[in-house]
């Protein structure tokens, strides 16, 4: 456990905790994008490059940036005077509590089988191009024709509705 | 503690607050930054597991963590446009006022 990877992994929580607990729900975004850059950094640290770029540029370029303008569009940005969490709030905590000691039991209870150190693995964005266009073309077209009807769907949903003729 | 043990780590503490984060706030928007912040930290162990597994060279789990990555954004794009028109037609994003199905 190298010095790096605790400072990114603190860096990761952090995000997320703010994202989740801040009042204001532009401060949210934007402590969502330090999460995100974090998973990213955590990803080049793993020697996955193309995916740490890939979360780059999808999640930071493309998904933060949708969130603020949801936010802004829909004036999420002012704290309402009830409080920011739902009448709930108290259960959901505890489920999520309850699915973190679940899943650190699992994992450190698992840790003696686990695969230990190994070598770095040598794979460039070449193999991932060939692996792609050969093993793996169907589920790549399958995700382009997802990929379009999400933005069709996304527009015609979020389109505004004629007023109706009287 | 391993390098995989203290990945894995990272990734049931971020699903575990993606997860108080979708169930216990009360804007929609914001619920969808909780499940955002679970499908990353599922993408964090595919990753994990692909970087110290027997055959990194197949290429599985990375090619998993990038289908996930194209599949949670169109999830966005979708999932926002819904919030963007129910405000239009509730005027909240609130879901605590959101409790019925009828327009």
């Amino acid at each position: 456990m190298s010095f790096v990877f605790y400072l990114l992994a603190a860096l990761t929580v952090a995000g997320g905790m703010a994202a989740v607990l801040l009042k204001n729900t532009v401060h949210c975004a934007l402590a969502l994008t330090v999460a995100f850059a974090g998973l990213a950094f955590l990803f080049l640290d793993l020697d996955a490059q193309f995916a740490g770029f890939a979360q780059i540029l999808v999640y930071i370029g493309a998904v933060a940036i949708l969130v603020v303008f949801a936010i802004l569009l829909t004036k999420g940005s002012e704290t309402p005077q009830d409080g920011v969490f739902s009448s709930t709030w108290l259960a959901g905590l505890a489920i999520a509590a309850a699915v973190f000691a679940v899943l650190g039991w699992a994992v450190l209870g698992s840790a003696r089988v686990l695969p230990h150190e190994s070598a770095v693995p040598t794979v460039t964005v070449k193999d991932i191009g060939v692996a792609l266009m050969g093993r793996y073309v169907l589920p790549l077209e399958i995700v382009a024709i997802l990929l379009t009807a999400a933005t069709i769907g996304a527009v015609i949903v979020a389109m505004h509705e004629k007023e109706e003729p009287q | 503690m391993t390098s995989l043990t203290g990945f894995l780590m990272v990734a049931a503490l971020v699903f575990s607050i993606g997860l108080a984060g979708a169930l216990t706030r009360r804007n929609a928007i914001l619920v969808l930054i909780g499940i955002e912040l679970m499908l990353n930290a599922a993408n964090l162990n595919l990753i994990a597991f692909w970087r110290y597994g027997p055959h990194p060279e197949a290429l599985t789990g990375m090619m998993f963590a990038i289908f996930s990555i194209a599949v949670a954004a169109a999830e966005a794009a979708v999932g926002l446009g819904l919030v963007i028109q129910i405000y239009r037609h509730a005027k909240t994003t609130d879901l605590d006022q959101m409790n019925r199905m009828k327009g």
